[in-house]
């Protein structure tokens, strides 16, 4: 790459990072949580902005940045007041600043219209003309203050101090909970120092075995809520004695910090003793006395960093490298634990240890590798509220936009593909969902409407909310709508979570004029399309006159799939488990023949097509007789439901994905592959697919569900 | 010795040699990666009946040809010695089931022929020439072409068979 090209990237990476932080603060302004420090951060963002555009010659760029610095100077220098109107304009110029950067890296710098607002920026810095900007463009000087601002940011946000005491009781033991699991969880949290109380240890001649002599004093740091600290002995509440206190912060200990680490409170231990004195002394006499000052230390300085955690750029080439050899490793432990066993060596024995060991290392690594490529959903919520703003400017509606759990982390690839959608249920929200401010008021609600966008991490997926507090989803509108649509028969029966779920079907559209904010009627489905190609789930949850939560759950990685291992035959299939509703074992009176190719299963009284997957793919050795086997349910966001028909369930694990296609090509009913624990390969069978490979062979439409009591 | 003249070496390419069904086939030493024994395959549904399915290379899923089959010499009857030469073209690697490897030749580019007009039929198209090595008749297979037509006629052949 040409060297000037590098670091014009380089420069637009940065780019991106100065704009969240700059949107990060204005929106604090807008809120009116406003320090000197947010405000100076937004300032020497855009400082940094100009500074930098400055050298590439970015004119426009420069010139807005310019005029926009001005008024954050003033705001900075307490000339002028962030009032409210003051804060809008603020927040336009940002998304103008932004657009002005994306021209500039798309090489596009016309047809952006910041007039306006530059007008109005020039009205509050009380200028008329175009003032010389070129007095600093040496904008980097910036730099190392940035990072003393950091220091001073991040002494308030000391973590709390939380005291445990712990007494497990003998029935903890007994019901096979592990003090030191519980430990760890702990130190997950936050900085521990933990002290075991062996004052009720007997001597050996008369330790009882089964009793439970030790307690443990925890010292938790770190910025962590109570419930937390609960979580983690969950499930030992109820066989232990269990004391969680709150202690009180002591700052003034802090100013010792900037010393050296030198322990200043163990001034003889600077003298030149003999070693083994040195390390006995704090332990045995002073080590109650002297843990907490040592600890403050350690967590103090992490808090330190917190304000500018140290990051490098890495290609994702090569993380993806190192996810694969990860995933690699795993499958050859899993092989080795196979042979370890077929040798004979149960798991008690050295080997079975060491491996067991080298598996919870294994896990342990890949998922550090795959944190990697992990990144905070904030990326993508932070286009957010720009595109709230201009909804609520378009459709004349009071939105307040709440944000919570940013922080959350998931695949990069799940980041680089969730953003349409969300962008997209958004729309849907604020056009859709919230009434009018009128028809608010009459309903007697705020005049403000609220959507709230979350995620969290919930068992081992991610979970993604947008709920709104409108009118509900109107099922009588919908239902209506669909019939106009064709998209169901005029006499069925439908639940009320049926009817909401009509919005995900490809062209509907409720919205009774067509806005240029949704209702092409491209929208839902599209949405719930993109979801599941991630591997996700989307489910409404809406309550009328009270609002509609819509809920994303998406697997944490794609790299990886929960799957339930099958036996075909002689061979051996893995279903995503997202697919599988439930299994059963069919009795032949429950198989009903439907035509020359079908076959109906009777699941409480509605009907499915059945599908072999033995005689779909032409497995050898598969069950044929009717009866036998088991059916699994299967939901599939493309066919419906049905059930597939397999010898027999193995298990459920987690498998690493692995395309063939570049070097054979895409096989119908088939996802990918994968290797099991004994190096064979398995293949990864694509539900959708297989229904329509089963179409496709009996020349037909696939008989849908039916209902045994309706036709 | 050839190799004390670079550019003689340059010219010559050097092929490993290996037979099937009782005939000598030879391929471009540059795209075999490695030679290992047969191992029981995964079968792929609805392929040709020449792919044997696919197996684990260190965790890249490999489809294996039956090089015998290929040529419309029927199945290969596997047992422990039979052999599986990795070959790569471009980005993709597959393996290639055959009898046994024979040999690593280095014909001179006279000794080439091209394939004689007669003997084209469709399933030749992956016959690069003929070398003649001691007397011998060697029958020299372009991977590229090998590769190329696994990827891209497998499924229409798999509706007509």
């Amino acid at each position: 790459m040409d060297p000037m090209e590098s670091i014009k990237q380089t420069y637009f990476q940065e780019c991106d990072e100065l704009l969240v932080a700059m949107e990060e603060g204005l929106i604090a302004m807008e809120s009116g949580e406003a320090d000197d420090e947010i405000i100076n951060a937004v300032f020497r963002a855009v400082h940094s902005i100009k500074g930098g555009g400055g050298a590439f010659g970015f004119e426009n760029l420069v010139a807005f940045a310019h005029i926009f610095e001005t008024v954050l100077d003033l705001i900075r220098s307490g000339q002028l007041a962030p009032e409210p109107d003051v804060v809008k304009c603020l927040l336009r110029a940002g998304d103008l600043i932004s657009d002005h950067v994306g021209a500039a890296r798309s090489g596009d710098t016309s047809g952006i219209d910041d007039g306006d607002v530059k007008e109005e920026l020039r009205g509050f810095a009380g200028e008329s003309g175009d003032e010389g900007g070129e007095e600093d463009f040496e904008g980097l000087d910036f730099a190392p203050m940035q990072f003393a601002f950091g220091e001073e940011e991040a002494a308030p946000k000391l973590p709390s101090v939380w005291h445990i005491r712990f007494v497990p009781h003998a029935s903890l033991y007994a019901k096979a909970n592990e003090p030191y699991l519980i430990l760890r969880e702990l130190a997950c949290l936050g900085d521990i120092s933990v002290e075991a109380d062996l004052s009720r240890l007997p001597a050996l001649c008369s330790l009882d075995a089964e009793e439970a002599y030790i307690a443990w004093n925890i010292e938790l740091r770190g910025e962590v809520e109570r419930p937390a600290i609960e979580e983690a002995f969950e499930f030992a509440a109820e066989d232990c004695d269990l004391t969680i206190e709150q202690a009180e912060q002591d700052l003034p200990d802090l100013p010792g910090l900037p010393d050296p680490p030198g322990l200043p409170d163990l001034p003889e231990l600077g003298q030149p003793e003999p070693l083994p004195d040195l390390q006995a002394e704090p332990v045995k006499a002073e080590a109650p006395a002297d843990a907490p000052v040592e600890t403050r230390k350690e967590a103090a300085a992490p808090a330190v960093k917190e304000a500018a955690p140290q990051t490098i750029r890495v290609d994702l080439d090569k993380v993806d490298r190192l996810v694969n050899l990860a995933g690699e490793l795993v499958i050859t432990q899993a092989m080795l634990a196979q042979s370890v066993q077929d040798a004979g060596f149960g798991a008690t024995s050295r080997l079975g240890n060491g491996l067991l060991e080298f598996e919870h290392l294994l896990r342990e690594l890949q998922e550090s590798v795959m944190a990697i490529r992990t990144q905070p959903v904030k990326s993508v919520f932070q286009r957010m509220p720009r595109l709230v703003r201009e909804l609520a400017a378009q459709t004349g509606k009071q939105v307040r936009l709440l944000v919570e759990g940013e922080t959350t982390e998931v695949d990069k690839t799940v980041i680089d593909r969730i953003g349409e959608p969300l962008t997209h249920m958004i729309r849907n929200a604020i056009d859709h969902g919230l009434e009018s401010t009128e028809d608010r008021i009459a309903n007697g609600k705020p005049a403000e409407g609220t959507v709230k966008l979350s995620a969290e991490h919930r068992g081992g997926r991610i979970v993604i909310e947008i709920a709104d507090d409108g009118a509900g989803i109107n099922r009588a509108r919908v239902r209506e709508k669909a019939l106009e649509k064709g998209l169901i028969s005029p006499t069925a029966t439908l639940a009320d979570e049926e009817i909401d779920n009509l919005i995900f079907m490809p062209g509907f559209s409720t919205a009774s004029t067509v806005s240029n904010i949704s209702g092409r009627g491209v929208g839902m489905d599209v949405v719930r399309r993109s979801i599941v190609e991630l591997g996700g789930r989307i489910v409404i949850v809406s309550t009328p006159g009270k609002g509609s939560r819509f809920v994303l759950t998406l697997p944490l990685t794609l790299a990886v799939l929960e799957g339930m291992v099958v036996a075909v035959g002689d061979q051996t299939y893995v279903l995503p488990l997202s697919n599988v509703v439930e299994s059963m074992k069919p009795s032949a009176s429950e198989i009903e023949a439907y035509g020359r190719e079908w076959e109906l299963l009777n699941v409480r009284n509605t009907y499915v097509p059945l599908i072999s997957i033995g005689k779909l793919l032409g497995v050898e050795g598969a069950t044929k007789g009717v009866g036998q086997g088991v059916a699994v349910l299967i939901e599939s966001e493309g066919t419906g439901r049905f059930a597939l028909l397999v010898d027999a369930i193995l298990g459920q694990r987690q498998v690493v994905i692995k395309s063939f296609e570049n070097n054979y090509r895409h096989i119908e009913g088939i996802a990918a592959a994968t290797i099991l624990g004994d190096g064979r390969v398995a293949l990864i069978l694509d539900v959708d697919g297989l229904a329509g490979l089963c179409r496709d062979r009996s020349g037909g439409a696939m008989p849908a569900e039916l209902q045994a009591t309706g036709s | 010795m050839d190799h004390l003249d670079p550019n003689v070496a340059e010219s010559r390419r050097q092929f490993i040699t290996f037979c099937t069904n009782g005939q000598e086939f030879a391929a471009d030493i540059m795209t075999i990666r490695e030679i290992r024994g047969w191992t029981p395959t995964t079968p792929l549904p609805n392929a040709p009946g020449y792919v044997r399915g696919v197996i684990n290379l260190r965790g890249v899923v490999l489809p294996v040809i039956d090089l015998r089959a290929r040529l419309g010499h029927g199945m290969t009857e596997t047992n422990a010695k039979h052999v599986i030469v990795v070959v790569r073209v471009v980005d993709s690697v597959i393996g290639l089931l055959v009898d046994a490897v024979s040999d690593i030749i280095t014909p001179e580019a006279s000794d080439i022929q091209p394939t004689p007009d007669l003997a084209r039929d469709a399933d030749s198209i992956f016959v690069e020439g003929i070398a003649v090595v001691d007397e011998k008749m060697v029958t020299i297979l372009s991977m590229r072409h090998l590769v190329d037509s696994l990827r891209e006629h497998t499924t229409v052949e798999a509706a007509v068979a």
